[in-house]
């Protein structure tokens, strides 16, 4: 008996039960949920349009990967021919996202800059505090 | 907790979104409610997969997930090219004639 076919029987036996794979899948989840906690706060606390794109373009796209991947292994529960279609169905999902995202962004960044949004400097910040000392 | 995990996920996703939402609501401007929208579509495929472990049909439902991811894409393409309003080179120097005067 190999490793491959402990690990098959293993998860094949005890229905429910915590085995190496579904332990890593669970921390990649909580890990995305990490990441997908620094991209809500950045999105809720950047004073400027590019500075919360950059919070969501990378947050958003290693967040979801991480998750998708993390569920792709917790839903892998026998090694036969339809969990592993699964598998790979969900890693295609994946693999769109880490091409589509980042695409979507730069796109989305490119009309923005195009349409006179500017970024936010260093002048804009002293003005901002002198209207709020003297407010 | 294997069986908790997914609801678990689903739920600290969705309390997630809160924030992404108000982005949406209070953003200054068009951009940055198209990015959020974008944000949450994106986590809405994530969701789709959550929802298909919690009801142990995930076979039916990635494919859900795959279809929204790619409509979510050419959703943001569409709205950007949309919003894309390329300045000529001449309306470029009326500008900066301006800017100068």
């Amino acid at each position: 008996m190999n490793g491959f076919q402990f690990i098959a029987a293993s998860a094949g036996s005890e229905g429910g039960s915590l085995f190496p794979l579904h332990l890593f899948g669970m921390f990649l989840g909580f890990l995305g949920l990490i990441f997908f906690l620094g991209t809500a706060v950045g999105m809720m606390r950047f004073p400027d349009f590019y500075t919360r794109m950059h919070a969501a373009g990378k947050g958003d796209t290693l967040s979801t990967m991480l998750m998708l991947t993390g569920f792709a292994l917790v839903t892998m529960e026998d090694f036969s021919l339809g969990s592993w279609l699964l598998f790979v169905k969900i890693m295609g999902v994946v693999l769109f996202i880490f091409l589509s995202t980042p695409t979507s962004s730069h796109a989305l960044m490119r009309a923005a800059f195009e349409d006179d949004e500017m970024p936010m400097t260093e002048e804009d910040l002293k003005k901002s505090r002198k209207r709020g000392k003297k407010k | 907790m294997t069986e908790y995990f997914p609801l678990i996920m689903g739920v600290a996703l969705f309390i997630l979104m809160i924030p992404v939402l108000y982005r949406i609501w209070v953003g200054p401007t068009g951009f940055d409610r198209i990015l959020g929208a974008n944000v949450i579509g994106t986590k809405t495929a994530v969701l789709l997969v959550i929802i298909g472990a919690v009801y142990d049909r995930v076979d039916m439902f990635v494919d859900f997930a795959i279809a929204y991811a790619l409509l979510n894409f050419v959703s943001a393409i569409v709205v950007s090219r949309y919003l894309n309003r390329t300045i000529s080179l001449k309306e470029m120097e009326a500008r900066e004639k301006k800017a100068k005067a």
